[in-house]
């Protein structure tokens, strides 16, 4: 009943698919953290933070991501002596932590951009009112501008964990052996095409799964919301 | 400093000369999938905006499976795929191998994500054009082609043009992936180089530079365009 290329691959198909959805997880909330560090400096009143945190983006979201991971990966290995110096080469050796590191950074850029509007979006008249109603700015913050902020910030969010999924893929170029990764070995061992089309269903599934999953939340979240009027 | 300055020089000695051609490639590369991408991208969209069941599934399920899958993934398809097809054609004829180039791959591979990604804009786009322009226009006495070419077209392309001037940009860096089935772009040759001279940092940093200098300029021409796009618009600025 199962094909046999499934019964010889599958098994270690399966196991990429488990690193694809780990270094996913993990880099899109480390990459959450960091934005939120992003988005405070880019909107501050500090000059120098909001111009460094504004290249930080720009080179980030202009470059593409495979530059970045080889950048991270090949490119450590230039700084070798002082990074084993420092006691870091152990991290820059491991093809996978470097992955989750590039990731992360990339992803940030990505997520401060988002946050960064959705945080523009909300009338800055509510600043003021809650100053009248005598609560202080991370009060003021934390209670009313960010929960609308999460809302405008979710539907673009789930789009970047969806670019995400679709870019770990390039995580099997330095040799991770995530789903693609599995499925290059198990192709250039069997010169069988169909695993790629096997690899192909169980990205969509993932994907539109996220999507699904994200369009039951979202209407969760707008159950009260002014947004829930504006429709899609 | 110095030694900087001859790792980029152009001659024998510096890379400077094969990066310069490999950004050329890049440039062609991302050029002559816009066409393709374009095309097919306005016909799925034209499907899934279609009063029939059978185009709108197809329409539906091409934008689904080429928006969904890593572009990797989808390259390694047309490259491996393309293979064994045209070789089951070509044997029919000699006996001879089949090889399909890396600049085509990347073209076909990457032009289905474009129209994948391009068929939503366009969508939005016939979604947003108002009703009012098709009446005013008949009631100024112009005909089926003339609605079309002077006065829906026009707004068509104002509509969709911030969306497709995003495309541009993401398909210059994508075009990076084609690099993996060993076409002589920027970051196959930045390779190249970093395994000649064993200095990755400083290679792998110029090639991002060149990434982001060519989305830089875009940037500007994309903002020449919109500002074209929009004349006669009011409070255009």
């Amino acid at each position: 009943m199962i094909p046999d290329i499934l019964v010889r691959y599958g098994p270690r198909m399966l196991e990429g698919f488990l690193v694809t959805l780990e270094l996913v997880a993990i880099s899109v909330s480390l990459g959450a953290l960091l934005a939120a560090l992003v988005t405070r400096a880019r909107l501050s009143t500090q000059a120098w933070l909001r111009g460094l945190s504004f290249a930080y983006v720009y080179f980030f979201r202009g470059t593409p991501i495979l530059a970045q991971t080889y950048l991270v990966y090949y490119g450590s290995g230039q700084f070798r002596e002082a990074l084993a110096a420092a006691g870091l080469w152990w991290f820059f050796r491991d093809a996978f932590l470097c992955c989750l590191l590039t990731f992360t950074l990339n992803t940030a850029a990505y997520q401060a951009e988002i946050y960064r509007g959705a945080v523009r979006a909300i009338p800055p008249g509510q600043w003021d009112a809650a100053h009248a109603l005598g609560l202080r700015p991370h009060q003021t913050f934390l209670k009313v501008i960010l929960p609308q902020a999460f809302i405008l910030a979710f539907r673009p969010i789930g789009n970047e964990i969806i670019l995400m999924i679709k870019s770990s893929a390039i995580a099997a170029v330095v040799t991770v052996f995530d789903l693609m990764g599995a499925t290059r070995l198990a192709f250039s061992r069997s010169f069988d095409i169909s695993v790629y089309f096997w690899a192909a269903i169980l990205y969509l599934m993932l994907v539109e799964t996220l999507r699904r999953v994200w369009d039951m939340l979202e209407k969760r979240f707008n159950r009260h919301g002014l947004a829930a009027h504006r429709g899609r | 400093m110095d030694h900087i300055l001859e790792l980029f020089s152009f001659g024998p000695g510096g890379w400077g000369d094969e990066l310069a051609a490999a950004t050329g490639l890049t440039i062609r590369l991302a050029a002559a999938t816009v066409p393709l991408g374009l095309l097919l991208g306005l016909l799925v969209a034209l499907a899934r905006h279609s009063p029939h069941r059978a185009y709108r599934f197809f329409g539906n399920t091409f934008a689904t499976v080429f928006r969904g899958l890593p572009e990797l993934l989808t390259i390694f398809l047309v490259y491996y795929g393309g293979q064994i097809v045209l070789q089951r054609i070509a044997s029919l004829f000699t006996e001879s191998n089949v090889t399909i180039s890396p600049f085509l791959t990347g073209i076909v591979a990457l032009g289905l994500v474009f129209a994948g990604y391009a068929s939503e804009t366009f969508l939005g786009a016939f979604r947003n054009i108002p009703k009012g322009l098709f009446e005013g226009a008949y009631a100024l006495g112009l005909g089926k082609w003339q609605t079309l070419y002077l006065v829906i077209l026009p707004s068509f392309v104002r509509l969709a043009l911030p969306g497709i001037a995003n495309l541009w940009l993401v398909l210059l860096k994508d075009t990076s992936l084609v690099s993996i089935i060993a076409l002589d772009e920027v970051m196959r040759q930045t390779f190249v180089a970093v395994g000649a001279t064993k200095e990755p940092f400083t290679f792998y940093l110029a090639a991002c530079l060149i990434y982001l200098t060519l989305s830089l300029i875009s940037s500007l021409g994309i903002t020449a365009i919109e500002r074209w796009s929009e004349r006669g618009m009011r409070g255009a600025r």
